[in-house]
């Protein structure tokens, strides 16, 4: 094996409190907390898609949905703790009905590419033209394109007036991030892990091997729809309002962005990429010279051409290059299947 | 009985609508395997250059039938020697460079035309029937798709090139070891998909305010349709749109638009669930 | 008598209009080595694929243990103890031998115990000096004996081989040859093949296949002197 599971937990912890305590310095602790929910974001989509081999177009919807759960929960219910809970619940049973729909019936690459796509959009399209005052659920209006605003952030569970926000929330995204990281780890060193990974390999000798191939897609398929419906409900915490571009089209492909860029099969490839895209988006939108739609096309089309590995794996290949330690991982084979199932 | 018309009529041109827009990604897709995800961004600059060309005071037929097509095929054109052609026989990778591509239109035409509606008027005048009136342009629209799949099937069935393309379709490395070019057919191709996308975008664009991310609106209903409708060319798209039309215009007269469009979304999902193979995969399998 | 662990009925599978595999009643007893031959399009994949879960039969039933499997997935059939090797390699190329083999046997065992079965199987067939290198590196025939490990690490009761020794060397089918009679002390194989000079090698009962349907069964010996045999198999290859 590689590093053992303690040295991997202790680097982690170091240098994510490392991180915590500097990054405040150089960035905004209100830019850094979307920066943050980004980064769980893409690691949703980098554990399915990076170790699964499942390319989801509709990582949005569950992102939206996590949103959209834990504010309608939270106008309902008046306290933050169960509505975070429904909004991790919710998006993995969703994708859990919806993988096994698929994966029990075999499909994959581009049939899979297109029904999440197409879930995507219908969810987008029933939430967008729900404006009148009949869509209710208990006492939230949906709302439709205005999305839904007001509802109760987030508190210390049990005293539904201490607010969590501002300094104190960007440390809790922080946190969570750290945890997520952690268990994603843990579930990659596990036989689980390990099996998926076998799975993204080669799923016809991981059947005949006895395996049921569907239903463990269908589980890290639910795993990471559960992930990013906690980044969808912090993202509602965060911006204080949900609407429904949280579904969107360009949502779905920003995440895919960020796995490429970053680099699929890391775990922290698709971290780095979504922190990283969505800062330099933020930097961009302070300038009016160049569209930054442009510039985010531009910077997918040359990562596909020139450096479809992604950062990391590229950076961590030329460490390892210039310093020599012969560690003997074909990782950008590893991508390729990745990608192509 | 002038309802029924009526409602024919619309039912008509919900499938020839679906035809035309998919027509372009359908020829991509089937001669070459490519899922080209900027079709919607072709179709967007193909409105763009009708509009233009129409401002310069040129036909607005001639605009929309000859120029449009000619501009953004140019376009693809360019587009498959620099990036496309790199990625041949990597399915996800050109789904992914041409999404990105798509970002870098929106984000061209977002500068060259600024993030306004613009648009053009219908260029026939409506009429109507008993107490309904009718938009006379649906009839064009649903001209121009029956034209369309005519022309398609002439060309693949009676044309050199359509039985080189043909050859092509089902067994490529066979149409390379017979001395045609595999890289020629492809370009000819992208150029002529590129085209009809161009000429579905201008074609349309009297219906709809023109934004640069209009795209957006058609390509899930165009690599819905196409994917849906499975090997087979001009069967698949017609068979496919027809399906994905009819369901559409059912519950949009039953319900409402968005129900309509809602009801197209999941009737992709359970076709493609009960048939992975498209509907082309399981019927009219030996069709063109 | 020996248990009968493979046994199907009137196995019939068309696709359209052809008749690949037609009507074929086979029976095999535990720890029985068996060879199914015959020319190109005889039906031997395609029975094969039937009796792996890869392909559900048209018609008629596979028992296996008495269970009927018929229709069953691949994965299914795996879970009771059958060990099955496709025709091309199917490894997983990115991964190291001994997470290929670690893989097969962590299916019936818990994490520790599947480490050290994987480690037994790995001296078992040689390949210490490799195993920690991803099988995409590896020679033909080293992945074919390690696919052999994925199939044996699980202890299989019943082995179903397609066209084991394709591709592969002298040196390398005779390794072969001793890895499959380890497996028949404790299980029965099936092995699909081409290459006679292997079958005289290893069989002792061979079915042959003819136009989808059983042509003949019987002992290696006889099977290669029968004239009607030989007319539409042998006499074409030779």
């Amino acid at each position: 094996m590689e590093r053992s599971a303690t040295q991997d937990v202790l680097i982690t912890l170091v240098v994510s409190a490392l991180l915590i305590w500097i990054m405040p310095m150089l960035i905004t602790t209100y830019t850094l907390t979307v920066l943050i929910i980004y980064g769980m974001l893409g690691l949703s989509l980098g554990l399915i898609w990076g170790f699964g081999g499942i390319l989801c177009f509709g990582q949005a919807a569950f992102f939206g949905l996590g949103a959209y759960t834990y504010a309608i929960a939270a106008i309902n219910i008046g306290e933050s703790t169960v509505p975070m809970i429904l909004a991790v619940l919710v998006p993995a049973v969703f994708a859990a009905l919806l993988g096994a729909m698929m994966f029990y019936g075999r499909l994959t690459d581009v049939y899979l590419g297109v029904i999440t796509l197409v879930v995507t959009l219908i969810l987008f399209k029933f939430v967008n033209s729900t404006a009148g005052p009949q869509y209710v659920i208990g006492n939230a209006r949906i709302g439709g394109f205005n999305g839904i605003p007001g509802f109760q952030t987030l508190n210390v569970p049990g005293d539904p007036n201490a607010y969590i926000w501002g300094v104190p929330y960007y440390y809790v995204c922080a946190v969570a991030l750290v945890i997520v990281f952690l268990l994603v780890t843990w579930l990659l060193r596990s036989s689980f892990g390990r099996i998926a990974v076998g799975i993204r390999e080669n799923e016809t000798r991981m059947g005949l091997m006895g395996y049921d191939v569907a239903a463990r897609k269908t589980v890290l398929f639910a795993i990471g729809a559960a992930i990013a419906g906690l980044a969808g409900a912090l993202f509602a915490n965060w911006g204080e309002i949900v609407t429904p571009n949280l579904f969107s089209l360009g949502q779905s492909a920003e995440i895919i962005i960020w796995c490429i860029v970053g680099g699929l099969g890391t775990r922290l490839g698709p971290i780095v990429g979504a922190a990283g895209l969505a800062y330099l988006k933020f930097m961009l939108g302070q300038q009016s010279m160049i569209d930054n739609t442009l510039i985010i096309g531009l910077i997918l089309v040359l990562f596909v051409l020139f450096l479809p590995r992604g950062l990391v794996p590229a950076i961590s290949g030329l460490f390892e290059a210039t310093f020599g330690r012969a560690r003997r991982r074909p990782a950008a084979r590893r991508m390729r299947r990745a990608r192509h199932g | 009985m002038d309802l029924s018309f009526v409602i024919l009529v619309e039912m008509l041109y919900a499938v020839a609508s679906l035809v035309l827009i998919s027509a372009g990604l359908a020829i991509v897709f089937g001669m070459m395997k490519v899922i080209n995800l900027a079709h919607g961004e072709f179709m967007m600059m193909g409105g763009y250059a009708t509009i233009t060309a129409v401002g310069l005071g040129v036909n607005v037929f001639v605009a929309m039938l000859v120029i449009a097509p000619l501009v953004v095929g140019l376009i693809g054109l360019i587009v498959e020697r620099l990036v496309i052609r790199h990625l041949y026989g990597r399915l996800v990778d050109t789904m992914l460079a041409t999404w990105g591509l798509s970002l870098v239109f929106i984000g061209l035409a977002t500068m060259i035309f600024g993030n306004t509606t613009t648009g053009i008027s219908t260029p026939i005048p409506g009429f109507a029937v008993g107490g309904y009136q009718i938009n006379g342009y649906n009839f064009f629209i649903i001209v121009v798709s029956i034209v369309l799949v005519i022309a398609m099937y002439a060309i693949l069935r009676g044309t050199r090139a359509g039985l080189i393309a043909r050859g092509t379709m089902q067994r490529s490395d066979m149409a390379a070891a017979l001395g045609y070019s595999p890289d020629r057919i492809y370009m000819a191709t992208f150029f002529c998909g590129s085209a009809l996308s161009g000429l579905a975008g201008a074609v349309l664009a009297p219906l709809v305010g023109l934004v640069p991310t209009s795209g957006g609106a058609y390509i899930a209903e165009a690599f819905i349709t196409v994917i849906a409708g499975g090997p087979s060319l001009i069967a698949g798209l017609v068979s496919s749109a027809t399906a994905f039309g009819l369901v559409n215009q059912i519950f949009t007269f039953a319900i409402s638009p968005v129900i309509g469009e809602v009801a197209l979304l999941v009737a992709a999902v359970v076709l493609l669930r009960a048939m992975p193979q498209g509907i082309t995969g399981r019927f009219f399998k030996d069709k063109m | 008598m020996a248990e009968t662990v493979l046994e199907t009925h009137a196995l019939t599978m068309r696709f359209g209009g052809v008749t690949a595999s037609d009507n074929v009643n086979f029976k095999l007893k535990a720890r029985e080595l068996r060879c199914l031959i015959g020319p190109n399009g005889a039906g031997k994949s395609t029975f094969f694929k039937c009796v792996t879960g890869l392909l559900t039969p048209t018609e008629g039933h596979v028992f296996m243990r008495g269970q009927d499997v018929t229709g069953w997935q691949p994965h299914q059939i795996a879970s009771l103890g059958v060990g099955i090797k496709t025709q091309t390699p199917n490894v997983m190329d990115a991964l190291s031998v001994h997470e290929n083999i670690w893989l097969a046997a962590r299916r019936f065992h818990a994490v520790a115990e599947a480490r050290g079965r994987a480690d037994d199987i790995i001296d078992r067939l040689a390949l210490g000096a490799i195993a920690r290198t991803p099988l995409g590196q590896l020679a033909h025939g080293e992945r074919q004996r390690v696919e052999l490990g994925i199939v044996a690490v699980a202890d299989p009761w019943l082995v179903l081989l397609d066209e084991p020794a394709a591709g592969m060397s002298a040196q390398d089918v005779d390794r072969m040859t001793d890895i499959i009679h380890t497996l028949t002390h404790s299980a029965a194989v099936v092995i699909v093949e081409h290459d006679m000079q292997f079958i005289r090698s290893i069989a002792e009962t061979v079915t042959v296949f003819h136009q989808g349907a059983v042509l003949m069964e019987d002992h290696v010996d006889r099977v290669m002197s029968d004239p009607h045999v030989r007319a539409v198999y042998l006499g074409k290859n030779a």
